[in-house]
């Protein structure tokens, strides 16, 4: 298993993470690192194991399906860098 | 005033109720031995005001008589919990000027009992690092140098600055987080005792989330009975959080010091690892021998699948992290940097917003999870998981409790792991009990032949906190306190 530096500048958009061209090689060198760290656990035989789903065995907690907060926009939008009128502003994305 | 801060949670506890000194007396003492030790950079926001009207309270209460269990007592609170209204940032850039408008679940609950705040606690960013040199923040200094050398050493993380300002005495205690080893090992790095408790034991509610499976807070202290008294108040069953199991909250403190004659000890010899340092091999035997000293039993286990929960954990968290850190677009809140369109908006803000280590470990998760590698490395590293966790679930039949080291070194300066997996390699006697959703305390045990910190750490049964506050007081009993001499 090896990342070419195409696949890290992919991985990097499904990320939305900039990554500038200069930094690509660097990048693709530390996951190799970590990935062929990480590439002993091929040797563990896991046939026939489930995958874990959670670590305490209880029972999915089911609640009442009711309100039981809101009516506060503005606190919602308080601390977004651009807001009006309660709303959350982005760069225009419909033409 | 200094000694008013030399005093243990109990030992205060007791001083407040006798009239001995005053809430607000304690407070202060603590707010001036934070603003002398502010080259330690422990704290990245320090909120006195808000400590001084929270003593005044307290003396209210105590004057009436209707002291709560931790009224009066100084705390600090890592910057990954919500606090409302004050700096919380996960000691990130991307959120940027955030401050919550609710309080996380866990310091709710301290304030319900009287604690009060002294301020925001530096940590490693987003909680992913070993070292906190990963703060936007800057480093932590460790209270604690090595013999006869003035050089600077890290306190460990992700709770950093947790650890370092208990051991340095500017906090009666803190709170932390521990996704792999964030508790213990800092723990481990200062003299101090860290617990992370059961998954499932404190709320992640209003908890800025790393890795969701993995997360558990759980308190950093002076001594086992103080950690007792911290996680008893820190603990609760929370509707906000789904993962939050219904058991009550046992009182931990009466754990402590009850006699460990009888106790079945497991020493995983898994643990024995290629290039372990002598003197860690020999602080562990040391440990069993003063838990037998007192009456335990002790017994050779096998965990066999250990080696491979390092690995694991390095697949699961960084794709829980690169899911949950999703939400750090520039729209809702921190940092937004410009760009040609609302992708290019996305992208910058990131990218500018988080550090080095974080876009790593996101990168690695969006990876494990894309097309084509999912069960190749996900489930499998899910699977691995359920081995590990099998592992502990038969040794409980042979044991009570499992003693290894806490870490496998004692602490480095800052710059001398630059190496990734190097510097993941210092939770390979921790990760496990995360994979495992296990409770886990670090207990320090020694000095190394430096004069550093050296911990221990014993990990139980589910929901058996009870069994770790008993074994690590017998352990402390044994091996005495570690204080840090002031130099700063």
């Amino acid at each position: 298993m090896s990342v070419d530096q195409a696949t890290v500048k992919r991985v990097a958009r499904l990320a939305r993470l900039k990554v500038k061209d200069e930094d690509v090689p660097r990048l693709a060198g530390e996951l190799n690192a970590i990935l062929g760290w990480i590439e002993q656990l091929n040797e563990v035989e896991v046939s026939g194991v489930e995958p874990l789903t959670s670590v305490v065995t209880m029972k999915m907690k089911m609640r009442q399906d009711v309100v039981t907060d809101g009516n506060c926009p503005s606190k919602i939008v308080a601390n977004a860098p651009a807001q009006e009128d309660d709303f959350f502003m982005v760069p225009k994305v419909v033409e | 005033m200094s000694a008013l801060t030399s005093l243990t949670i109990a030992a205060a506890r007791d001083g407040l109720r006798k009239k001995s000194f005053s809430a607000l007396e304690l407070t202060n003492a603590y707010l001036a031995a934070m603003e002398k030790a502010r080259g330690l950079n422990a704290y990245v926001v320090e909120t006195p005001d808000k400590a001084r009207a929270m003593a005044s309270a307290s003396d209210q209460r105590l004057a009436r008589g209707e002291a709560r269990p931790l009224e009066g007592i100084p705390l600090g609170i890592k910057d990954l919990f919500a606090t409302e209204g004050v700096h919380t940032q996960a000691c990130s850039h991307v959120l940027s000027g955030f401050k919550p408008p609710y309080e996380s679940t866990v310091s709710a609950n301290l304030w319900r009992d009287g604690a009060v705040m002294l301020g925001k606690l530096n940590m490693d960013e987003f909680a992913m690092g070993s070292s906190n040199e990963t703060s936007y923040y800057g480093n932590v200094i460790n209270p604690w140098k090595r013999r006869n050398s003035n050089a600077a050493l890290v306190p460990g993380g992700s709770s950093g600055g947790s650890a370092a300002a208990v051991a340095a005495h500017i906090c009666a205690a803190a709170t932390a987080t521990d996704t792999g080893g964030s508790i213990r090992q800092p723990a481990a790095f200062t003299g101090t005792v860290g617990i992370k408790p059961t998954y499932g034991r404190c709320s992640r509610w209003g908890i800025v989330a790393f890795a969701s499976s993995l997360d558990q807070a759980g308190p950093i202290a002076r001594d086992v009975r103080d950690a007792a008294i911290m996680l008893k108040s820190m603990a609760s069953v929370d509707p906000r959080d789904t993962t939050s199991v219904d058991m009550p909250v046992p009182d931990y403190e009466a754990a402590v010091g009850r006699p460990v004659k009888g106790l079945r000890v497991g020493l995983p010899r898994e643990y024995r690892v290629d290039g372990m340092p002598v003197e860690i091999d020999a602080l562990w035997q040391k440990g069993a021998q003063w838990l037998k000293e007192q009456g335990a039993e002790v017994v050779e286990i096998s965990l066999p699948h250990t080696k491979y929960a390092l690995p694991a954990y390095y697949i699961v968290a960084p794709a829980e992290a690169s899911s949950n850190l999703a939400r750090y677009d520039g729209v809702r809140y921190g940092l937004r940097v410009p760009g040609d369109d609302i992708v290019d908006m996305y992208e910058n803000s990131r990218a500018a917003g988080f550090g080095r280590e974080v876009q790593r470990r996101i990168l690695i998760g969006t990876y494990v999870l894309s097309a084509g590698y999912y069960d190749a490395h996900y489930v499998r590293a899910q699977k691995v998981r359920t081995l590990i966790k099998r592992d502990f679930d038969q040794a409980w039949d042979k044991v009570d409790v499992v003693l290894t080291p806490a870490t496998p070194s004692p602490t480095f300066a800052p710059g001398e792991i630059t190496d990734p997996v190097q510097m993941y390699l210092n939770d390979i006697f921790t990760v496990t009990v995360n994979m495992a959703g296990l409770p886990g305390i670090a207990v320090p045990a020694g000095l190394s032949s430096d004069g550093l910190p050296l911990g221990l750490q014993l990990v139980g049964k589910p929901f058996d906190e009870e069994t770790l506050f008993r074994a690590a007081s017998a352990i402390e009993q044994s091996a005495g306190h570690y204080v840090a001499t002031p130099w700063w």
